[in-house]
């Protein structure tokens, strides 16, 4: 269309510009998609660190694999609105749903052979907001980064015993952990169990006033120690066994909140560093675990206990531990619900 | 075609650049947030939402505008092949904006997520848990994304070849401002 050799050579320049264009837009969302940076801490490598030798659990979450559902209510007694306008602190009952759970990559643990036994939480306000959590019994956490974490379980996961050395050398508030693993005592009972939230959170009360807080819930049941030895002889799958035959005698189990409030300069952002026990702490309400329904057809089964899912009222403060375990559970999610046919319902109420 | 514009009209202009860097955020956003870890996750993921929501807003009321203001010509010396490309391109680009924030909420709902916006606005649910639903909504989300991303890029390509090669115009009718050189389209 334009015969002169002049634009000719601005057609060229035009097809390199183009060009140009095209390869710089494809190489940008390469990199932003993290496709040539093999080193980014994505959630598939967190996932497949956590991953097994033997495989990964189909059909199952990538971590705290076993458990089992339940359902009751989060009763607020009101204390905690001073703390935040979250419709969850106002005085009543709020549904809630859950799972009690072991760390285990494996579905069929021996329970026994756990050391680390979790909840997951939901519960439900009136206006529709929801707040979930996911808790565990260490009143602290193994490592101070999601990147410790990973590096914690490549470390683990590594049959050559130097890795564990090299990886405590790195990382030494992990020492207070292996202590907390070796000595604290076992319980032969998911109701005995104290659940911590670990994670610091931001709340925000009516006035617009922040708090930072973590959170545990702590049993109302007597704990009972037992030795590692004497739960190995009640079976594998014990903790199932006698919460549901616990609920089913006894009635329902309780569960105090309580959040702690953090002084000023305390740590938020690292959930292995404890705060000091004079912190103040606020009883928030009670949860009560009414009925125990296997995993399989349970109702936690379809949840994920994201603990970034938060109501108005509550927010995330500098840890960074919620954002990693959201985007983490998210993957996990993905996987499990893709993979369903690995882990068949049995019940009808669900297509 | 004697009432058809010469060009998109200033509203549908501006609509059209505004959408078009926003949905370019998306893919980046997307993109990113899905491989990382970091704190920067959770303000992505709200972004993502939230800017999603907003654009399928958007593009019911450019289709609306459109509907009202009409389309100019494409030139009369296009060839056959091109003008089918240009047909068949705009109806994937409209098409996808409005499944892909559909895919979006789908796939969010079916996981029994709360869907919550920038401010707290939530959006009820219109589908119950599934597996196989979530799944299928994911998997069609991210794929067609990627096609969507492709789909713009070419977008990208025919609208500099229009504008630097073939000089016919038709760049002229949706560009924001007169460009350096240019010719009035070719009638």
């Amino acid at each position: 269309m334009n015969p002169s050799g002049n634009l000719s050579r601005s057609g060229l320049g035009s097809l390199v510009l183009i060009a140009a264009v095209l390869g710089g837009g494809a190489a940008a969302f390469a990199y932003t998609a993290g496709w040539l940076s093999p080193g980014r801490l994505t959630p598939e490598r967190m996932i497949a660190a956590l991953t097994p030798p033997s495989g990964a659990p189909l059909g199952h979450r990538r971590n705290h694999a076993k458990g089992i559902c339940f359902t009751g209510i989060f009763e607020a007694n009101g204390n905690g609105v001073e703390l935040s306008r979250a419709k969850v602190f106002e005085r009543g009952s709020h549904p809630a749903l859950g799972r009690f759970n072991l760390g285990t990559t494996d579905p069929n643990a021996v329970d026994a052979t756990v050391r680390v036994r979790g909840l997951g939480l939901q519960v439900a306000a009136a206006d529709g907001e929801e707040w979930r959590m996911a808790m565990i019994n260490p009143p602290f956490f193994a490592v101070s980064t999601p990147q410790a974490f990973h590096d914690l379980l490549i470390a683990s996961g590594n049959k050559d015993a130097e890795a564990m050395k090299t990886f405590i050398q790195a990382n030494p508030e992990f020492a207070a952990f292996a202590a907390w693993a070796k000595t604290a005592p076992w319980t032969a009972s998911y109701a005995e169990e104290p659940y911590h939230g670990l994670n610091s959170f931001i709340f925000t009360d009516a006035k617009g006033g922040e708090h930072a807080v973590r959170w545990s819930l702590l049993p109302t049941a007597q704990m009972v120690p037992v030795s590692q030895a004497e739960l190995e002889k009640r079976g594998p799958d014990f903790l199932e066994q006698e919460l549901t035959e616990r609920v089913r005698t006894t009635g329902p189990q309780r569960w105090t909140m309580v959040t702690t409030v953090a002084d000023p300069g305390d740590p938020t952002a690292d959930p292995s560093k404890a705060w000091p026990e004079s912190r103040r702490t606020v009883q928030v309400g009670t949860l009560i675990v009414q009925r125990i329904e296997l995993e399989q057809d349970g109702p936690c089964r379809d949840i994920n206990f994201d603990p970034t899912v938060l109501p108005r009222g509550i927010r995330v403060s500098d840890d960074p531990f919620p954002a990693a375990r959201s985007s983490v559970y998210r993957k996990s999610y993905d996987l499990r619900a893709a993979e369903a046919n690995d882990y068949p319902r049995t019940g009808t109420t669900k297509p | 075609m004697s009432n058809a514009p010469h060009r998109f009209a200033l509203i549908q202009r501006l609509l059209h650049w505004l959408m078009a860097a926003c949905i370019i955020a998306m893919f980046f956003i997307g993109v990113g947030m899905v491989s990382t870890v970091a704190p920067t996750y959770l303000p992505l993921i709200l972004i993502h939402k939230t800017l999603g929501f907003t654009l399928l807003v958007l593009v019911v009321i450019r289709l609306a505008l459109r509907r009202h203001y009409g389309a100019p010509p494409l030139p009369a010396d296009l060839p056959p092949a091109m003008k089918l490309g240009a047909r068949l391109s705009h109806l994937l680009l409209y098409g996808s904006m409005i499944v892909m924030p559909l895919l979006g909420l789908g796939m969010l709902w079916a996981a029994a997520y709360p869907v919550v916006l920038y401010g707290g606005i939530q959006i009820p649910a219109l589908l119950p848990q599934s597996d196989r639903v979530h799944t299928l909504l994911w998997n069609a989300h991210v794929y067609l994304g990627f096609a969507f991303f492709a789909l713009v890029l070419l977008h990208l390509a025919a609208a500099l070849f229009h504008a630097l090669i073939r000089r016919d115009g038709v760049f002229w009718t949706i560009a924001l401002f007169p460009l350096r050189n240019r010719t009035t389209p070719a009638e």
